[in-house]
């Protein structure tokens, strides 16, 4: 059995299924990282004292992190451009390199970890550093998961755009919209917890 | 009515979609994707988990009854750990009070109110064949079945399950057993299954409702179930994240939630500090507020369904309790503060959170007197779905009224914390969204099976359920105006001051007992009723919305030809109209 | 977006790289500022400026943000209240007047 306006939009609202789908999905998302954002604001403003980010963790790192992150965005978003102009060759070498970017990231956040972890620095040790821990942590788990969508809709999901190209095409810009949401995130916590 | 899967829209040729086979067993009834069984499953589930907590409640009764005293027979089934000689230890009582609210909030009512009665009946009144996620829909139901499964293991872990009341404060629940941490575990699958449901049922409403139901056609019901998963998506997230770091706070030593130089049985606790436990009661309230609304919603969209059917004319003021309830829900989000008046904040923020507490009883008394002058002049019929719904007016309106001096400051002082409270809303959520809750299993049963439950049965078990409920709660005003607190493993048999109203908890306990005796003929019909209830057609209460257009039970993809709406949901009694309903569905 | 022609996306497609450079900028800019170490509300107002205008950039440009339908805007305006409610409420409340004064 069909559901409708899967592949094809609804006339009165001009969008997909997966569209709103995933949007609906980014706005609990704001709202999961804005409580975590509200937890920062709320121990930060209660604490007699409170270390500048760059004083404990890694600003370089970070920063080329962010680029990193920045860059994979725009692969992303060519990767999608490229199936709008079929091009399913330029859309692998794109999102492979999205998930290679994402992997980049990853690798960086171990490094960072494992360095604070061999300094004796863990979430319980003091405040700044278990928000930091707790929200770079949950932001990594989301890197991971875009990653693992993205790997899908790189191997087996791909078998869709012999089959269904607009499907796929639409596939890959909502996985899109969920991994631009990620580099957003990351664009709010990269000042707050190291550069203020 | 034919027995044939029904197709609604033809066909694309896409190569590897699954054809009409018969499916297995287990794809067919247990790992489905279709919106009627996972409702079905919901509300199964959901009733066995609302029995599971109410049997938790008669337990506490027994004490809260005859504190000290052994309870006879079955005493001794709990061991020396939780009921040594039969009689409840402390730790017992909060064990079973914080596990009862638990599971009837998201084990039992949000289940059965927006799982079970949302996915089977959101679709086929819209006209839709399915959710617009149909795997979605399924991984949400088993996200429940997870966080209820961890929810019931958490009673076996050493030191039991959580103590610290459904509302997990700081430090307390920071510092408990283990099973406070398999609660926030289950709790995070509970959210999770929430979150995946409400963007199903919010795309399903916006995308997939049939030509010529527009907004203001929808049934009242379908804005219930809209406006319902909107607080859900939005309102969830914060306290998973709160989840996350208590459980953070619990497992790594972090200290969100716990303050600098806690002493704890005479030692001062090694961690951190800094942390603030208001901090968890913000999250926890910016959920549970909202949280409140999920509860009601549901059951004045059901209200509103049966109350139309069963007076023979449209609802009294449809535009504006769509407006309210809009309305409502916006204001859900701003007004949590208001179970944290004790907590210190200054009189700006206390005003400002009374003020939105107030404003948004205004929408919540339109929609009750809506529902009520929508009975003036109406053909009543009084089967059991229609008195159920009459009995929820009046118990909503006991309910809501006695919120209002809670959410006021001042008169919050002597009230917060106390049995007042837990009349107050358990008014709401026990005669008000539990009432609404069978009225709906009466009205939508012959939908879902074919057949009609027993009106006899029907009929005693809601007038016992009415007379019991009161029985139970309305004594717990006085309680709590007498000043006695909530959570006192004793009941307050231990303050000189409580000794006079003592005895009216004898009186909540006898209701409780006896309104469980009233539950049997319910749990029997519905049972009975399956393989003998009396064979209905399609549309058995005569109704208008698009629901009764498809067979009863209705097929894979609903409806044999995809339905179209030609006027509003409640065109009943039509001036010169051939019968007494214009279905919503018929040109 | 199944009717875009390939003008249309090669328009997009300059786009993106421009909005990839003006974040790639921004980021420098927003790490040059913290150098300069600012009084800490001027330095917050400084970085969530930035981070915003970053953050718009990747909303309207990477997820079409800026050519969306209404259904789209409207769960996200009412989203953003919510979130400005979330973050601005507690620390009101919690934090002793230490706005209020």
């Amino acid at each position: 059995m069909d559901i409708p306006y899967t592949v094809e939009v609804r006339r009165d609202t001009g969008l997909t299924n997966g569209k709103i789908g995933i949007w609906l999905f980014l706005a609990s998302e704001v709202m999961l990282f804005g409580a975590l954002f509200a937890s920062y604001i709320l121990i930060r403003t209660g604490a007699s004292s409170w270390p500048r980010g760059d004083t404990i963790l890694n600003v370089p790192l970070a920063t080329f992190n962010t680029l990193v992150l920045i860059s994979s965005s725009v692969t992303m978003v060519m990767a999608w451009a490229s199936l709008m102009r079929h091009r399913i060759g330029t859309f692998r070498i794109y999102m492979g390199a999205t998930i290679l970017l994402g992997f980049v990231f990853l690798v960086v956040k171990y490094f960072e970890y494992s360095h604070k972890f061999h300094d004796g620095l863990f979430p319980s040790t003091n405040n700044f550093l278990a928000i930091y821990f707790t929200l770079t942590g949950l932001h990594m788990l989301h890197v991971a998961g875009g990653m693992a969508v993205n790997a899908y809709l790189l191997g087996p999901g791909a078998r869709l755009w012999k089959t269904n190209p607009v499907w796929f095409t639409n596939r890959v810009e909502n996985s899109g919209l969920f991994w631009h949401f990620v580099d957003l995130v990351w664009i709010f916590l990269f000042p707050t917890l190291y550069l203020l | 009515m034919s027995e044939q899967a029904g197709v609604v829209v033809p066909r694309p040729h896409v190569a590897h979609e699954p054809h009409h086979e018969e499916l297995g067993f287990w794809r067919k009834y247990v790992f489905s994707v279709d919106h009627k069984v996972i409702g079905i499953q919901y509300a199964v589930t959901g009733l066995l988990f609302l029995l599971f907590g109410f049997s938790l409640m008669m337990l506490m009764r027994w004490q809260l009854a005859y504190p000290g005293t052994a309870l006879p027979l079955i005493g001794n089934l709990f061991g020396e750990g939780r009921m040594p000689g039969g009689t409840m230890l402390p730790e017992f009582y909060n064990e079973l009070g914080a596990m009862h609210g638990t599971i009837m909030v998201f084990l039992g009512v949000v289940p059965l109110a927006v799982g079970g009665f949302g996915n089977f009946v959101l679709p086929l009144q819209i006209g839709a064949p399915d959710m617009a996620f149909p795997r979605l829909n399924m991984a949400s139901y088993w996200f429940f079945f997870l966080g209820g499964v961890t929810m019931l293991v958490s009673f076996f872990v050493p030191g039991g399950a959580a103590q610290s009341g459904w509302t997990s404060y700081a430090p307390l629940s920071v510092l408990a057993g283990t099973g406070q941490t398999m609660w926030l575990i289950g709790m995070i699958f509970l959210i999770t299954s929430s979150l995946l449901g409400a963007v199903n049922f919010i795309t399903t409403t916006i995308q997939l409702r049939a030509t010529g139901l527009t907004f203001m056609r929808f049934p009242f019901f379908v804005w219930a179930q809209f406006v319902t998963a909107f607080l859900l998506l939005l309102a969830f997230p914060p306290l998973e994240a709160a989840g996350v770091m208590q459980l953070m706070d619990r497992v790594a030593g972090t200290s969100f939630f716990l303050p600098s130089g806690l002493v704890v049985s005479g030692q001062v606790l090694t961690n951190a500090g800094g942390g603030n436990p208001l901090l968890w009661q913000h999250l926890f309230w910016f959920l549970a507020h909202p949280e409140v609304y999920v509860l009601i919603l549901p059951a004045m969209g059901i209200v509103a369904e049966i109350i139309a059917n069963n007076t023979r004319k449209p609802l009294w003021g449809y535009r504006s309790m769509v407006y309210s309830l809009v309305f409502l829900g916006f204001m859900s989000f701003i007004v949590w503060a208001h179970h944290m008046f004790m907590t210190g904040m200054g009189t700006a923020m206390a005003a400002f959170f009374q003020t939105t507490t107030m404003i948004i009883s205004i929408p919540s008394v339109v929609i009750l007197t809506a529902l009520i002058i929508s009975l003036w002049g109406g053909s009543i019929r009084f089967n059991t779905p229609m008195l159920f719904a009459l009995g929820f007016l009046p118990m909503f309106g006991i309910g809501g009224l006695t919120g209002l001096p809670l959410g006021l400051n001042v008169a919050d002082i002597p009230l917060h914390d106390t049995y007042y409270v837990i009349a107050h809303f358990h008014y709401v959520v026990a005669p008000g969204t539990i009432f609404a809750l069978f009225a709906g299993i009466y009205y939508w049963y012959p939908k879902a099976t074919g057949r009609k439950m027993n009106e006899t049965l029907g009929k005693i078990h809601f007038a016992g359920s009415l007379v019991c409920m009161n029985v139970v709660f309305m004594p717990m005003f006085l309680m709590g105006l007498a000043g006695v607190s909530r959570r006192l493993f004793d009941g307050g048999a231990s303050y000189e001051f409580a000794q006079p109203v003592l005895h009216l908890n004898v009186i909540s306990s006898w209701g409780a007992w006896i309104m469980a005796l009233f539950q049997i003929p319910f749990i029997f019909n519905f049972f009975w009723s399956i393989r003998n209830g009396e064979k209905t057609d399609g549309n058995p209460w005569q109704a208008t919305t698009i629901e009764w257009a498809a067979p009863s039970p209705p097929p894979h993809g609903n409806f044999l030809h995809a339905p179209q709406a030609y006027r509003g949901p409640y065109e009943y009694s039509v001036p010169g109209a051939a019968r007494d309903f214009s279905p919503q569905y018929e040109a | 977006m199944t009717s875009d022609h390939a003008a249309d996306i090669d328009r997009h497609v300059r786009v993106y790289i421009t909005v990839f450079v003006a974040l790639m900028v921004l980021t420098i800019v927003t790490v040059a500022v913290s150098r300069v170490h600012l009084p800490v509300p001027i330095a917050v107002t400084v970085a969530l400026i930035v981070a915003t205008i970053k953050g718009s950039l990747v909303a309207c440009y990477f997820m079409h943000l800026i050519s969306e339908k209404k259904v789209i805007y409207a769960v996200l305006v009412l989203t953003a209240v919510f979130f400005v409610a979330l973050l601005a409420l507690p620390a009101l409340t919690v934090s002793d007047g230490y706005w209020i004064h």
